[in-house]
């Protein structure tokens, strides 16, 4: 610090400010802006680096958190108090069955809404024509199904109707959506007929996919009298789909083994159908993880490019730099300068990749026809992170700066 | 802590046997002393790699001495931090330089203004002061311009607005002429004198006799020594 010695008593003391060199933020500010703008195609170029890091991180987080808010407005609509009874494998290996008994039994549960079941048909196949193969079943497996499965598992019509009281005496079909598109039956207008096990069935439904059972969508449904009639079908469930008060799922689930099969209840699968969509919910966060990594990876090449396209840049502006110390500009004056304008040049980056991310965001979304989710979070990070990079990525580039001799800068230009 | 300033007087600058040694064991400045009064106008006159742009960086404490005594506007240019360097810099001591050192992206307003930019005076003051400096400098109608539109001595005119702007006690040169045509050349050899004759200490170097002559005092300098020391 300079002190003045000491005056006379009379004499005014002068402001002890007068010999400091200083300046502002906000003019180290406008002096770094200036400096971004005096190149703008490099700065803009450098930035780019920034933009595409960070875009990419954005965009992998907005398009997975919508993706999954999609995914839990699904599970949302389609209830997570689904449960479904299946038989299990007993100890020595053999496929268990259920009893006749077991779906009335759980009707009678207290906290259950419905239930309702489907029966394997064995030895039936369905076909086009009779002309086509037996063995060419498409993968399509016949099950005959109560009534009411639709309202159970929360499945609508694509077109059609369902089986009914009044249907399920006859030769009756309603295919799932991957069993009509393998027949290749667009819509169930009511004449179509496929040859399924030997006699000519009506289509008379066809389902929307069934978000949780896939595995029904390749299967075509008949009623269970007609079935029991022609294919000596079991009456024993293959599955039961129960749905369960909302507050008692669990308790529920504890008690369906003991009262579909009281006799074997170990042989009896209880599952319940929304825990898988959760799990491809939260497996769809760990390949975010991976993809966010490989964003931090762009990022880290940006600050990279950032940090080279400085240092090239106080080579250039050595003239620069010995001016402005020449005007009084201390080292620390310097080394802000372009600590500034490498953090201004990140940040402005970060924000450019914020604008891409969500523009990526929105574009999928309305592609996907799905909520566009972009976390709160990311609209902070996002600049954030582009300041962070920039100073970091400054460090050394302002300091080498700040250690130019004033007489050298001022010599080499 | 211990003072860097010196008691006032009649003297700029003052260097005392100053001895300036760069990497490699040249030496550019052997033994150096000199005061240079206040309001006084000296041209130091030497060929090249006679030690006159050494002399010059040390008196405007952009570079220390190897050793000796350096005493600029009263401050102790040796013992002082760099920090107050600047600040002596800042407030005291206007450049100008041979190759003007004007940037091409700011108008002549704007690059006159950074002649302030380090003492801590806002904006908009500066640029009131920049204006007056470039009208001083009869450039009143250049304001405006990027220095890719102004001539050479136009040019320098902008460079010698931005050094007095602050009106320091102090202006240093160096060959602000050189890359000037004679017409040009006398113009502003006019200015720095007319802006000394204001009161401010002028050091100028020079390796033209010529440009010397204006001066009321001469020293020359040969192989980092002073040769001579006339004064009219």
């Amino acid at each position: 610090m300079s002190v003045a010695l000491p005056r006379p008593a009379s004499a005014p003391e002068e402001p002890r400010d007068r010999d400091v060199a200083r300046i502002s933020l906000r003019e180290l500010l406008a002096v770094a802006a200036l400096g971004l703008r005096s190149r703008r195609l490099r700065a803009s170029l450098s930035a780019l680096g920034i933009a595409i890091g960070i875009g990419a991180m954005v965009a992998v987080v907005g398009i997975s958190a919508s993706s999954q808010a999609d995914l839990l407005a699904t599970i949302d609509r389609l209830g997570t108090n689904l449960l479904t009874v299946a038989p299990g494998q007993s100890f020595l290996g053999q496929s268990e069955t259920l009893p006749s008994t077991a779906v009335p039994m759980i009707k009678h549960m207290g906290a259950v809404q419905k239930a309702s079941a489907v029966y394997t048909v064995s030895g039936a196949t369905v076909r086009r024509t009779a002309y086509v193969p037996a063995e060419q079943t498409g993968g399509i497996g016949v099950d005959a199904a109560d009534t009411n499965l639709p309202t159970s598992l929360g499945g609508d019509m694509a077109s059609g109707h369902f089986l009914s009281a009044a249907t399920e005496d006859y030769p009756t079909v309603v295919l799932g959506a991957g069993a009509a598109q393998t027949l290749q039956i667009p819509a169930a207008t009511g004449h179509i007929q496929v040859f399924l096990g030997g006699t000519w069935f009506t289509v008379v439904g066809i389902l929307n996919p069934l978000i949780l059972a896939p595995d029904l969508d390749h299967t075509a449904f008949i009623g269970l009298p007609v079935a029991e009639r022609l294919f000596n079908t079991q009456n024993s469930p293959s599955t039961i789909f129960v749905r369960a008060n909302v507050d008692q799922v669990q308790n529920v689930s504890s008690l369906l083994a003991p009262t579909a099969d009281p006799q074997t209840p170990d042989g009896v699968q209880v599952s319940r159908p929304s825990d898988s969509l959760e799990a491809r919910a939260a497996a769809k966060t760990q390949f975010t993880t991976l993809l966010l990594a490989l964003g931090a990876v762009a990022l880290l090449v940006g600050g990279i490019g950032i940090a080279n396209i400085m240092v090239i840049s106080v080579l250039e502006r050595r003239g620069e730099i010995g001016l402005r110390r020449a005007l009084g500009a201390t080292r620390r004056h310097i080394r802000s300068q372009f600590l500034i304008e490498s953090a201004l040049l990140a940040t402005l980056g970060g924000l450019a990749g914020l604008l891409f991310g969500v523009i990526a965001t929105f574009i999928y979304s309305v592609a996907q026809n799905q909520p566009m989710v972009v976390p709160l979070y990311a609209l902070i990070a996002a600049p954030a992170a582009g300041l962070a990079i920039g100073a970091v990525a400054g460090l050394y580039p302002a300091a080498k700066a700040a250690r130019l001799s004033p007489t050298e800068a001022l010599r080499a230009a | 802590m211990s003072s860097t300033r010196v008691a006032d007087s009649d003297v700029a600058l003052r260097l005392g046997d100053v001895v300036k040694e760069y990497a490699g064991g040249v030496f550019a400045l052997r033994g150096v002393s000199i005061d240079i009064g206040r309001g006084e106008q000296v041209a130091v006159v030497g060929p090249s790699g006679s030690g006159k742009t050494t002399m010059l960086t040390i008196l405007g404490t952009l570079e220390r001495p190897t050793s000796g005594e350096v005493f600029v506007a009263g401050h102790d240019a040796v013992k002082a931090t760099d920090r107050e360097l600047a600040g002596v810099r800042a407030h005291e001591i206007g450049f100008v330089f041979q190759g003007f050192h004007l940037q091409e992206v700011m108008t002549a307003l704007d690059n006159v203004a950074t002649g302030m930019l380090y003492t801590g005076v806002s904006a908009h003051e500066r640029r009131e002061a920049a204006r007056e400096a470039l009208e001083r400098v009869g450039l009143g109608h250049r304001l405006t311009h990027r220095p890719g539109e102004l001539s050479g001595g136009e040019r320098q005119r902008v460079a010698i607005a931005r050094a007095l702007i602050k009106r320091p006690s102090i202006v240093l040169a160096d060959e602000p002429t050189g890359n000037l045509d004679s017409k040009s050349g006398a113009g502003v050899l006019e200015l720095l004198h007319g802006l000394a004759d204001e009161g401010a200490t002028l050091g100028l170097i020079t390796h033209d006799p010529g440009v010397a002559e204006s001066f009321p005092r001469r020293i020359q300098m040969r192989d980092g020594e002073i040769v001579a020391d006339e004064r009219r």
